[in-house]
């Protein structure tokens, strides 16, 4: 294999790690916070990445023709809603339920999805078929040896690194963060202190709705193409990265996200048997992962919550 | 008085519910995927068939009244099978216009065979559908993946091309594609650098792709369906791989072109019978679906389920709505003229059509080859 092979799969693969790592991000924020597993994860992606569509194209119909306007207005419109829509959730399903069984709560979640999921395909115009999503990032390509970069792919490489930096920066350095961790770490002890609990959990259910609603834009922009459907596999592969990575850990979720990817990619590339069998493969060495280290590469210790 | 007032309006009830009743009604079953990444050829479909019942309906001649019952097998086998169950024991309906989906078409013989359902298959290629089995019920009008599969492999290495990159999902369908595809192509000359099978529904092909890109091919073939067919040409641009894009009749659908844009240009495909524009009858078909104002064009399979359709109905205007009568008339099909050219049905029910039609992208539509402004050396093939 050649270097500029190399490079190339460690491109495509940094590609897919990003958008993982930002769902995985998500999963680990909720459990951190409020112990809970959001199944409906996924599916918030796909409606934020449904709703950048259709601000798009009402923008279009308005006559809005400049890409950046156009992307920052799809971004923010996706981002802010999809934040709203992931507080909702936890205002009235995921609240309400604290102190039933866990179970319950990853079952409403479930079933939550599945509605999101059907209401796109139902009212979404069109929305049982893959949508086109518009190009709105230019296309420029460099070429060097066999590697083919597109600025396109670079800018949402560097965005999606610019976002796991600034949230991790939001939840270390910010007092609104200093307090998620502290409800992270002690839930009681933070509301004696004075901490707003309903309010920090759904500041935390935003964030991490926002972030699955960015990365599915980022899925959006690299594919050109999105489904109702789209959230599924991306919602259990996030959860996996997050699990592998130590459910509650904000660098265990951007691990796992990337080794996933790793994986799926070495799945296809290395491996004799056909490349349909990289899921598979990818899945079965978690499975190896979480056998070995049951809770997860970085382990979590109490302290280090989030 | 009063018996003879009942009598009368008796007797009145009785010529109405005669009138109404001077055709008996027959039921057809039309499967096609309606939803889905695959459901513009499938809606294609429906409305051709539609509009050979209605066509039929108006004439006054014609024995039955007709009815289409419209199923959809959504392209995956487990809902085909529900679908084809739910038509199959329905005694009401007589006869079916089945599938373009292999996978499901493959699921769903067994149904047809163990109800008695006399079917015709509107757009699947594989060819088990009418060979592995020996059923009696199953006929297709379309031509299956071996014919294509020479033409393509037998024109395409006459344009040049020596050194082919094979990806195929990993159905049935897809399979049977890379096989057919593999064995003519090395027939002609050419050499397979790289053979990769994908998901059905896989999103990300572009660790496949740089595979394919180090093995340095000049012809991409894709063995598969319109949706994942649309991802692997756009991430080839993603890619820069240059490679010629080969496709089969499973991309000849406007969909595929709608998907890509620009990027679909100078991609080729290949697809069984005649072009209906080309073919007696056909020029009638498209302006009589025109005149019916359905939403969707017919696509590329729409005129065999239009001749699947009036197969049907000239079977049963001969024999009634008896099954295993149809099953038999079906059986005599010899040299019938139809808008897809002649269907002749051999011992397995399938159409031994003879004719590929080749077609390439070219402005945003499915031009045939011989008048395309590729095969007229005004436009270049990818690496020519």
């Amino acid at each position: 294999m050649t270097l500029a092979l190399f490079a190339q799969y460690v491109m495509n693969g940094a590609m897919l790690g990003m958008m993982y790592a930002l769902v995985a991000v998500g999963f680990t924020l909720f459990f951190g916070v409020l112990d809970v597993i959001q199944f409906s994860h996924g599916d918030v992606l796909a409606a934020g990445a449904f709703l950048a569509l259709g601000t798009w194209v009402a923008l279009t119909k308005l006559g809005v023709v400049s890409p950046v306007l156009l992307l920052a207005a799809v971004v923010v419109v996706s981002a802010l809603g999809t934040a709203l829509l992931g507080a909702v959730f936890a205002r009235t399903l995921v609240l309400p339920l604290k102190g039933a069984p866990q179970l319950n709560v990853l079952l409403v979640t479930l079933m939550m999805g599945t509605v999101l999921r059907e209401a796109i395909r139902l009212f979404y115009p069109g929305g049982s078929q893959p949508q086109l999503f518009p190009a709105l990032l230019p296309t420029t390509a460099y070429g060097v040896g066999g590697f083919h970069l597109r600025l396109d792919n670079a800018i949402l490489l560097m965005a999606g690194a610019l976002l796991i930096a600034a949230t991790h920066f939001f939840i270390t350095r910010t007092r609104i963060g200093l307090a998620i961790r502290a409800v992270a770490q002690d839930e009681e002890t933070a509301r004696t202190m004075g901490i707003d609990f309903r309010r920090i959990v759904l500041v935390t259910f935003g964030i991490g709705s926002a972030l699955a609603a960015v990365a599915g834009v980022m899925d959006g922009l690299y594919y050109n193409e999105i489904f109702f459907g789209m959230g599924l596999l991306l919602g259990v592969i996030g959860f996996a990265a997050a699990i592998i990575g130590g459910l509650g850990n904000l660098y265990g979720a951007i691990l796992g996200g990337f080794l996933f990817a790793a994986l799926q990619t070495i799945g296809a590339v290395a491996l004799p048997f056909a490349s349909a069998y990289k899921d598979v493969f990818a899945f079965a060495v978690v499975i190896a992962i979480m056998a070995a280290r049951p809770t997860g590469l970085i382990g979590e210790r109490a302290s280090e919550r989030v | 008085m009063i018996t003879a007032r009942i009598a009368r309006v008796a007797l009145a009830t009785s010529f109405v519910c005669a009138a109404a009743q001077a055709k008996d009604t027959v039921r057809i079953a039309f499967v096609g995927p309606l939803t889905g990444g695959n459901s513009a050829i499938g809606l294609g479909g429906r409305n051709s068939a539609d509009l050979a019942v209605r066509l039929r309906n108006a004439d006054a001649k014609s024995k039955y009244q007709y009815e289409l019952v419209v199923l959809d097998d959504e392209c995956k086998p487990d809902a085909g099978v529900q679908v084809a169950t739910k038509a199959a024991s329905d005694r009401g309906i007589a006869a079916g216009v089945t599938h373009y989906c292999s996978v499901v078409a493959m699921a769903t013989v067994d149904t047809y065979h163990r109800f008695g359902l006399p079917t015709i298959v509107w757009g699947a290629v594989l060819p088990d559908i009418t060979y592995k089995n020996d059923y009696k019920e199953i006929h297709r009008v379309n031509g299956t993946m071996i014919n294509q599969n020479d033409t393509n492999a037998k024109f395409i290495t006459e344009r040049g091309y020596k050194k082919f990159a094979i990806l195929h999902d990993t159905t049935d369908y897809g399979k049977g594609h890379d096989k057919y595809f593999t064995e003519f192509v090395k027939k002609y000359g050419g050499e397979v650098v790289a053979d990769l099978g994908v998901g059905a529904d896989q999103q990300d092909f572009t660790a496949e792709l740089t595979q394919i890109q180090a093995a340095k091919p000049q012809v991409l073939y894709f063995g598969g369906l319109t949706p994942i067919g649309v991802r692997i040409r756009a991430q080839m641009d993603k890619l820069g791989l240059n490679a010629q894009f080969d496709g089969t009749s499973g991309i000849v659908s406007d969909d595929f072109i709608r998907g890509l844009g620009p990027l679909a240009e100078g991609v080729l495909a290949f697809r069984e019978g005649g072009p209906a524009e080309k073919l007696p009858g056909g020029q009638f078909f498209l302006e009589k679906y025109k005149a019916q104002n359905y939403p969707n064009p017919p696509e590329a399979y729409g005129p065999f389920a239009y001749a699947a359709a009036v197969l049907l109905m000239d079977t049963i205007e001969k024999t009634g709505p008896d099954r295993k009568k149809i099953i038999a008339e079906l059986a005599k099909v010899k040299g019938r003229d139809s808008i897809v050219g002649t269907i002749t049905f051999d011992d397995h029910g399938q159409n031994t059509v003879p004719a590929i039609t080749k077609y390439v992208v070219q402005d945003g539509k499915w031009v045939l080859w011989e008048e395309s402004e590729y095969a007229s050396g005004k436009r270049k093939l990818a690496g020519k």
